[in-house]
C-alpha cells in the first residue's frame, strides 16, 4: 500500500499526487516513470514521474482522466492509498549540456516533459519551452516551467489564453527565426509528437519523443508495449520510453493504442453508472462525491 | 501413525523395512493404475476452474500398493531434488498422510505444485520400475494428494525452525527457485526477505500456468506457509531499478542475496506482422489473462481482445504454448489451434496436457511453421502464411530439425496468433550489477553445485541460471543455493 501524501486538481480532470513511496524518491530520474495498480481488481497503467523528492520519500505524478483507470484514481484524495505502485521504470533521459533544448508539453505532456527540463537545464543548457493546451485551463505547470525555463511559451488551440494555436506553430516560427535548436523534446498526444517529427525532420534537428504504449509489466516480460523504431520491435518500457522521433512508426503506435478501445469503453459506462449510483446513495451534492467524473 | 495396521503378512520380496503393503508383489504388477478424476473435457473447455480433480483417500491407497518398493528406487535417482518416493508411499498404504507430506517435504517444499506440473515422465515416473511391466506408479497424482491434505490439516503453529542466526539474506524474484531457497534458509534460523517486483507472489506459477492447471489458491497457501514461518515479502520491487544488489548488500545489510529471477524476456519470431493488433507474446497473452484476470472481465478492468467464435492459433510446442492455446479455448475460441514445426513426438510439453488439450479439441497442426503475419489493411491481423516442414537430421537438442517444404506456403485465417517459441533472460539485474559474470546469452554464470556466481556473497538459480527449465529444476537449485548460502553464514567462507 502506498499511501497519498496530497492530491489535487490542478487543472479540469488534471489531478496531481503527492505518495509515499521512499524506495522510488531515492532512485528517480528524469524521463522514468511508475507502474500504478489503483485495486485488487485493477489494471496496471504507466505514469511519469513528474518529481521526486528522496528526503520526505515522495514521488509526484500528474494524472489526466482518461478512462476507467485514471478516472479512478483521480477519484482517490488525500490520505486513501493506492495497492501497487512500481518504479522507477524505463531508461532515463540523457542529460548533457546539448545547447539549446526546445521542450514541447501538450496538455499533461507538460508535466512528462518537466522533469528533463529541469534537468537540463541543471546541465546547462539553454531551455526553451513551448506549452500547449486545448484551452486555457489546460496549459499546466506554466509556473513550474518558467522556473526551469530560458524562455516559455504557451499556444491554445482556442485562443482562450497566451497565443492562439498549436504549439507547432512556436516551433515552426522558431526555426524560421533561424534560432539555434540543437534538440527538440516532444511529450503530449500523439498527433503533436507526431508532427514535430515530420517538422524537424527535414530540419535535422534532433528530436526525441516519450511514446505511451499500453504496458502492463514494465519490466521487458510481457512485450506488449512494443514499438517500431524503424522498422524494429523494441520495447518502450526498457529500451524507451524515450526514442528518436525520426525512427518512430506513429501509425502502429496509434494502431496498438486503439486494440481495447471496445473493452476500455465498457469499462468507462459501467464505471460511471457506478459512480451514478453512488452518488445516488451518498445523496450529497454532486461535487462532493468521490467519483471525479469533472473535467468531463 | 498407521490408522490401519497391516494384517497380511507382508510379501517375502519386499525389501529393507518391513512393509505393511498387503499385496504379495506379483499381485501388485498387475492393479491398473488408478486414473485420476477430472472435468469432463467439455464441461472444462468453458471454465477456467482446475481440470483434475484429485485422488480421493480411497483412489490414493489404491495407487500407492502398486508400489514395489524396489531396493534400488530409480524414481528417486531420478527426480531432481531425490523425493523418497518408496517411503512416502509406504506412508500413505499406512494411512499416515501427514508423515508422507512430512516426508516429501524433506527433499521438496513444494509438493502441491510439483504433484500437479512436474513432467513426471520425463523423471521419476518415467524411470519407475512398474514402467517396464506397464504403466507406472502414480508418484505425481499421490504426491499431490498428500499435499492438498496436508493442506487442510497442518497446523502451521507446529512448524519448529532453528534459533534465529542474526544473518539477512535477500530473495530477488519469487518464483519456485526463490521460494524455496526462501523456504530452506528461514527454517535455518536466518532472517528472509524476497522481493519480487510484479504485485503477486509466485513467478510463473502465478503469471504463466493458468488457473486451471494450478489454481492460485495453492500457490497462496504455500506463500502463506512461508509467511507464517516467517519469510517476508516485498512486491512491486524491481530489483536493478528500485534498488540495486550492490545497495542490498552495502546500504541494506544482507549478508548473502539469491537471483532467481527467471528467463522472462519473450523471443519474438523476427517475421513480418509480427507489430499487428491480435499478435501477443505468450507472456503477455497469459499475463493478462493469470496475473491481471482478463478471463474475469469485466469484474477485473484487464480487457483482452474478443477473439470469441474465431480462430486463434499458438506457436509453439511446449507447455507454455498449450497453456495459452487452452485458456483462449476458455475464452471461446471458435477453432484453437497449435501450429509447431516439429512432430508431436518433438513436442517438449507434458504428456498430460497434450492428451488434455486434444480431448478438449485443440487442433494440432504439426510440421509447419509462419512466414509471415497478414494485416487486414487496419492493423488488424487477418491470416498467417505458413510453410509446410518435414524432419531432417537431429540438431544439437537431439531433436530431429524441421526443414522447410518448398513451394508448401499455406495461409490460414487468424484472428488471434501467440508466439510461444521460448524465452531469455531479463539483463535487469545483470546489466545493474558490477562484476556479475553472465554467458554469452545473458544468462548468470552460477557453480553447479553450489549455486554461488562471481561476487561475493551472490548466489543465482534457476531458469536465470540455465534459460528456461522447469519447475523442480529451479527448485532443486534454490535448495543447492540454501544450502551453500547457510554454510557461506555459518563459516564466512568464499572459495570459488
Ligand atoms: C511511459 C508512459 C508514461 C505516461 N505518463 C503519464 C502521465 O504522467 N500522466 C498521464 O495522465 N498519463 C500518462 N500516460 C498515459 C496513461 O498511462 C494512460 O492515459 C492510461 O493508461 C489510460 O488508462 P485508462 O484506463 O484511464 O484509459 P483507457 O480507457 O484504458 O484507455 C484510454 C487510452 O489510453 C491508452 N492506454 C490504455 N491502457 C493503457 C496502459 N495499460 N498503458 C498505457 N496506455 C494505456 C490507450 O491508448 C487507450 O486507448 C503515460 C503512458 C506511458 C506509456
Ligand atoms: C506458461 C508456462 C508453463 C509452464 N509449465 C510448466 C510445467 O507444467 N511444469 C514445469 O515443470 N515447468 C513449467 N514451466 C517452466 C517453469 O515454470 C519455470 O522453469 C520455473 O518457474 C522457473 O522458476 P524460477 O524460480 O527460475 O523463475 P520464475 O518462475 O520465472 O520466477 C522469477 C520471478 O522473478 C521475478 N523477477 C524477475 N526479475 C526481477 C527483478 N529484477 N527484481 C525482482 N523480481 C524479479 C519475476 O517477476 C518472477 O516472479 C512453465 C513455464 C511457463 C512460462
Ligand atoms: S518432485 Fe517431481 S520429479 Fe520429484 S518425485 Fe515429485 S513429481 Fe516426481
Ligand atoms: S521405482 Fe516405482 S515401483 Fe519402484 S519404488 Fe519407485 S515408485 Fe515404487
Ligand atoms: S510493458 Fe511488458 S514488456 Fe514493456
Amino acid at each position: 500500500m502506498f499511501k497519498i501524501v496530497n492530491a489535487q486538481f490542478i487543472a479540469p480532470g488534471i489531478k496531481r499526487f503527492v505518495i509515499n513511496a521512499p524506495r522510488i524518491a531515492r532512485k528517480q530520474r528524469p524521463g522514468q516513470f511508475v507502474i500504478v495498480r489503483v485495486n485488487e481488481t485493477g489494471e496496471r497503467i504507466p505514469l511519469t514521474i513528474e518529481r521526486s523528492d528522496p528526503e520526505s520519500g515522495t514521488v509526484n505524478i500528474v494524472v489526466q482522466s482518461i478512462g476507467k483507470t485514471t478516472h479512478l484514481l483521480n477519484s482517490l484524495e488525500t490520505g486513501d492509498s493506492i495497492l501497487d505502485i512500481v518504479g522507477p521504470l524505463g531508461k532515463p533521459s540523457e542529460i548533457t549540456n546539448f545547447g539549446t533544448v526546445v521542450v514541447m508539453g501538450g496538455g499533461v505532456g507538460t508535466a512528462m516533459a518537466y522533469p528533463t527540463a529541469a534537468a537540463m537545464k541543471r546541465a546547462g543548457n539553454r531551455v526553451i519551452s513551448i506549452l500547449g493546451g486545448r484551452n486555457k485551463d489546460l496549459v499546466i505547470l506554466e509556473n513550474e516551467m518558467r522556473g526551469v525555463s530560458d524562455t516559455v511559451f504557451v499556444t491554445t488551440d482556442d485562443g482562450s489564453y497566451a497565443d492562439k494555436g498549436l504549439v507547432t506553430d512556436k516551433l515552426r516560427q522558431l526555426i524560421e527565426n533561424g534560432t539555434r535548436i540543437d534538440l527538440v523534446l516532444a511529450v503530449g498526444p500523439i498527433p503533436m509528437m507526431r508532427a514535430v517529427a515530420d517538422m524537424t525532420r527535414k530540419e535535422r534537428i534532433r528530436t526525441l519523443v516519450s511514446l505511451n504504449p499500453i504496458m502492463i509489466d514494465g519490466t521487458g516480460m510481457c512485450g506488449g508495449c512494443r514499438v517500431l523504431v524503424e522498422g524494429k520491435s523494441e520495447f518502450a518500457c526498457v529500451d524507451g520510453p524515450e526514442f528518436d522521433a525520426h525512427r518512430v512508426d506513429f501509425a502502429v503506435l496509434v494502431q496498438r493504442n486503439a486494440m481495447y478501445r471496445d473493452a476500455e469503453r465498457r469499462s468507462m459506462e459501467a464505471f460511471k453508472r457506478e459512480c451514478e449510483l453512488e452518488k445516488r446513495k451518498a445523496a450529497e451534492p454532486a461535487d462532493e462525491v468521490a467519483c471525479a467524473l469533472e473535467g468531463k | 501413525m498407521p490408522t490401519t495396521p497391516p494384517k497380511t503378512t507382508p510379501a517375502k520380496t519386499a525389501p529393507t523395512k518391513k512393509s505393511s503393503n498387503p499385496v504379495p508383489n506379483k499381485e501388485r504388477i498387475k492393479m491398473p493404475r488408478q486414473h485420476m478424476p477430472e472435468q469432463p473435457p467439455l464441461v472444462r473447455a468453458k471454465q477456467f476452474t482446475e481440470v483434475n480433480l484429485g485422488y480421493s483417500a480411497e483412489l490414493a491407497r489404491q495407487e500407492a500398493l502398486r508400489c514395489l518398493e524396489c531396493a534400488k528406487p530409480t524414481c528417486t535417482r531420478d527426480c531432481p531434488v531425490g523425493v523418497k518416493v518408496k517411503d512416502f508411499v509406504q506412508l500413505i498404504v499406512e494411512g499416515d498422510y501427514l508423515g508422507a507430506a512430512a516426508k516429501i517435504r524433506e527433499d521438496n517444499v513444494l509438493p502441491a505444485i510439483t504433484g500437479r506440473v512436474c513432467p513426471q515422465e520425463d523423471h521419476c515416473e518415467g524411470a519407475c520400475l512398474l514402467c517396464k511391466k506397464g504403466e507406472s506408479l502414480g508418484i505425481g497424482y499421490l504426491e499431490r494428494f498428500v499435499a492438498d491434505y496436508e493442506q487442510q490439516h497442518f497446523d502451521v503453529t507446529k512448524i519448529v525452525k532453528a534459533p534465529p542466526t542474526g544473518k539477512k539474506v535477500a530473495i530477488v524474484g519469487s518464483g519456485p527457485s526463490g521460494l524455496t531457497a526462501a523456504g530452506d534458509l528461514v527454517q535455518k534460523g536466518h532472517q528472509v526477505h524476497v522481493f519480487e517486483a510484479l504485485h503477486e507472489v509466485g513467478g510463473v506459477l502465478v503469471y504463466g500456468i493458468p488457473e486451471f492447471r494450478l489454481p492460485k489458491t495453492i500457490i497462496r497457501q504455500q506463500v502463506d506457509y512461508m509467511r507464517a514461518m516467517g519469510v517476508e515479502f516485498e512486491t512491486d520491487v524491481v530489483v536493478g531499478r528500485t534498488v540495486t544488489i550492490d545497495e542490498l548488500l552495502e546500504d541494506e545489510g544482507y549478508d548473502a542475496v539469491f537471483i532467481g529471477t527467471g528467463a522472462g524476456l519473450p523471443q519474438f519470431m523476427g517475421i513480418p506482422g509480427e507489430h499487428l493488433n491480435g499478435v501477443y507474446s505468450a507472456n503477455e497473452f497469459l499475463t493478462r489473462i493469470n496475473l491481471m484476470h482478463a478471463y474475469e472481465f469485466p469484474k477485473y478492468d484487464e480487457p483482452m481482445v474478443d477473439f470469441r467464435g474465431k480462430n486463434v492459433a499458438v506457436i509453439g510446442g511446449g507447455n507454455t504454448a498449450l497453456d495459452a492455446i487452452r485458456s483462449a479455448l476458455r475464452l471461446g475460441a471458435g477453432k484453437a489451434f497449435i501450429l509447431y514445426r516439429r512432430s508431436e513426438a518433438e513436442m517438449p510439453a507434458r504428456i498430460e496436457e497434450i492428451k488434455h488439450a486434444k480431448q478438449e479439441g485443440i487442433e494440432f497442426q504439426v510440421l509447419a511453421a509462419p512466414l509471415e503475419f497478414l494485416d487486414d489493411g487496419k492493423g488488424w491481423l487477418r491470416a498467417a502464411r505458413c510453410q509446410k516442414m518435414e524432419l531432417g537430421e537431429p540438431d544439437a537438442s537431439g531433436r530431429r530439425r524441421p526443414v522447410p517444404i518448398e513451394g508448401s506456403e499455406y495461409e490460414i485465417p487468424l484472428t488471434v496468433a501467440v508466439i510461444a517459441i521460448g524465452t531469455t533472460a531479463n539483463p535487469i539485474v545483470q546489466t545493474t550489477t558490477p562484476g556479475l559474470a553472465t554467458t554469452k546469452r545473458g544468462y548468470i554464470q552460477a557453480d553447479e553445485t553450489t549455486q554461488k556466481t562471481s561476487r561475493k556473497g551472490v548466489f543465482a538459480g534457476g531458469d536465470i541460471v540455465t534459460g528456461g527449465a522447469t519447475v523442480i529444476l529451479a527448485m532443486g537449485a534454490g535448495r543447492r543455493a540454501a544450502k551453500s548460502i547457510d554454510e557461506y553464514l555459518t563459516t564466512g567462507q568464499w572459495d570459488q
